[in-house]
């Protein structure tokens, strides 16, 4: 009975708490104090030889090491409505919470969770509210999933000043992949009772924005969730605590967060985000509307902009690889700028919808190089060269950035975004 | 609490053979030996509600300009409403920001230069379903039904699509002609593995 608000009473877990407390005081209370003066020495710096000094105690809440202090970048407007993942200083494919990326339209907001209700009405059999706890008695699934704004890349290329000092962060970090909990959207589909007729809905956010956006009913009964659980631990309120919509593989706005109204329809509501923000103007005049789905995208995160290698020798060429149509299935890594290209290594695990750590052994000869990406995925698709890219959508479209980019590394070692000498 | 699922006999027994065979630390694994219990259609959870409770909450508006409020707004009006409430954001006539241009009916040929109402903006009725949810910023649904009518005859008037002496309502608003109207095409990426 781990979950918050089930089972045991509140009172019960508090008092017994209390009484396990005081009756640990009195006999450590004089220890405490000499282990208390130890901790706070261990603390103050990191001593010529640790292992002569007592090293730090036990605590409530862990923190980073001195040396690992990543942080997220808020994007360049202010004040920022986005910030963005540090790929480059992570490992593996999860993205730990406090570093997920955010996008908000209106602020964060504080929402009670003791009075947080997700209400589901329309065309539906029965209409209802169901409160945190509701939520949580559904059975539940865990899901690793990326999530990627549609906007992220879009500095990957400029038609006016190709950047070349841009970082992984900079240009792609409006990515980041977590494991998700919670219950799947059709359990709560199936609690009111879809009628035949219906085809879509609306989801909407408890935020100042009170975000919404249509989604076809065909994928929110397909693997569409309510999230309240992010990498073990509750969704953190940039993520949509105290519950959020979950679309695997789609753009990230569609998943509402701070979800508070879903409703049943047989038609979308046009709603500004559909509309006028998230569409994808086109060359020859149209605009794609409802494009939700990510397309495949890899993107190397070392060694790229601001890193120089100090030296030639071995190293490691890492990277993500995600793709909203599927697994990924390969990624192929070039270092003469696309000319020759060779396998790199995926690792485990290699999930649907999720991000994959690339890895590629190098040794670099001192060389000017050329470092590029490229994945695929199990529909076939492969990542395109920014030529097809511009060929297919045009010079300024700014969402679903998806195509190969490219690092160049001189023979000092420094590193720079280097697409515009591909182009 | 969790309902108990109806094979805790069944699966006390199991826990027994389990036990004897020295894996009774592992009671997962024991229970699993037992058909989990049926999942039903429906759990029983949640609060009925009422249609009131729906309609204090339910602030959408459709195309066809279902959820549309009654009252009315005149440009006129609304030129005073967008001063107060709009025009620090937005700039004294839509155009100058910071935040989103609002105002502007140059054509357009392969990208617009920035999306405007007037040049991008594909129904009329998502001005009302916007701003009674998100805007003003500093106070987001505040403005009344009159106000929100008239603030954005205000708007489609600057941007060319309405007369000066026009008036918004909940009749009015879902009849105005958008020129973006029929640019927007639906996504067909997935029908190909080729970029689109």
């Amino acid at each position: 009975m781990s979950k918050s608000g089930q089972g045991v009473p509140r009172s019960i877990e508090r008092r017994t708490w209390l009484a396990a407390a005081l009756s640990g005081v009195a006999a450590s209370s004089l220890l405490r104090t000499r282990f208390d003066a130890v901790d706070l020495l261990a603390q103050q710096s990191e001593p010529a030889d640790p292992t002569k000094v007592m090293g730090r105690l036990v605590s409530e809440l862990g923190s980073r090491a001195p040396g690992e202090q990543p942080r997220r970048q808020a994007g360049p407007a202010a004040p920022s409505s986005s910030s963005r993942t540090p790929l480059g200083d992570l490992h593996g494919i999860i993205t730990p919470a406090d570093l997920h990326f955010e996008r908000h339209h209106a602020g964060v907001p504080a929402i009670d969770p003791e009075s947080y209700e997700l209400l589901i009405h329309g065309m539906v059999e029965r209409p209802l509210v169901f409160t945190l706890p509701d939520l949580k008695r559904f059975p539940s699934v865990s899901r690793i999933h990326f999530l990627e704004c549609s906007g992220n890349g879009g500095g990957a290329f400029n038609p006016a000043r190709m950047p070349t000092d841009i970082t992984p962060q900079a240009m792609d970090g409006l990515l980041s992949t977590s494991e998700w909990t919670g219950v799947p959207l059709a359990t709560l589909l199936r609690e009111v009772g879809v009628r035949p007729q219906a085809s879509w809905i609306v989801a909407e956010g408890g935020d100042a924005a009170m975000l919404n956006r249509s989604i076809p009913l065909e994928k929110a009964m397909d693997d569409a969730l309510i999230a309240y659980g992010q990498n073990g631990e509750g969704l953190r309120p940039e993520q949509g605590y105290p519950a959020r919509v979950f679309l695997p593989g789609w753009e990230g706005n569609t998943s509402v967060k701070w979800v508070r109204r879903i409703e049943v329809t047989d038609q979308p509501v046009m709603s500004r985000e559909e509309t006028s923000n998230y569409t994808d103007p086109l060359k020859g005049g149209s605009a794609r509307q409802f494009s939700f789905v990510m397309d495949a995208k890899s993107v190397i995160t070392f060694p790229t902009f601001p890193y120089a290698l100090p030296e030639r020798g071995w190293w490691e060429v890492q990277g993500l690889a995600w793709s909203g149509r599927g697994t990924i299935t390969g990624v192929d890594i070039s270092i003469d700028g696309g000319r020759t290209w060779a396998p790199a290594r995926l690792q485990q695990p290699v999930l649907p919808l999720a991000a994959v750590r690339f890895t590629f052994p190098w040794n670099w000869d001192g060389r000017e190089a050329m470092l590029l990406s490229r994945c695929s995925d199990e529909t076939g698709y492969v990542q395109p060269s920014a030529q097809e890219y511009i060929a297919a959508r045009g010079e300024q479209t700014r969402y679903h950035s998806n195509f190969i980019r490219a690092w160049k590394v001189t023979p000092d070692g420094t590193v720079t975004y280097g697409l515009g000498d591909l182009l | 609490m969790r309902p108990r699922p109806q094979v805790a006999f069944g699966s006390l027994l199991v826990l027994v053979t389990f036990a004897a065979c020295g894996a009774a630390d592992r009671p997962g694994e024991a229970s699993a030996a037992v058909a989990a219990p049926a999942l039903p259609e429906r759990f029983g959870l949640g609060t009925p509600v009422d249609e009131a409770r729906i309609a204090a909450w339910d602030v959408d508006i459709r195309p066809d300009g279902t959820g549309l409020p009654p009252g009315s707004g005149s440009v006129e009006d609304g030129a005073a409403v967008y001063l107060l409430r709009c025009a620090a954001c937005h700039g004294p006539t839509g155009t100058e920001g910071p935040n989103n241009r609002l105002v502007g009916t140059e054509a357009w040929e392969d990208f617009p230069a920035t999306r405007t109402v007037g040049n991008y903006w594909p129904f009329a009725t998502t001005l009302y379903d916007y701003i009674v949810r998100a805007m003003p910023q500093d106070s987001p649904g505040t403005l009344s039904a009159d106000e929100t009518y008239a603030v954005i005859a205000w708007i489609l008037h600057r941007n060319e699509l309405i007369g000066a002496d026009a008036v918004m309502d909940a009749s009015t608003l879902p009849a105005v002609e958008m020129p973006a109207r029929d640019r927007f095409v639906v996504d067909d990426r997935l029908e190909s593995n080729v970029v689109r």
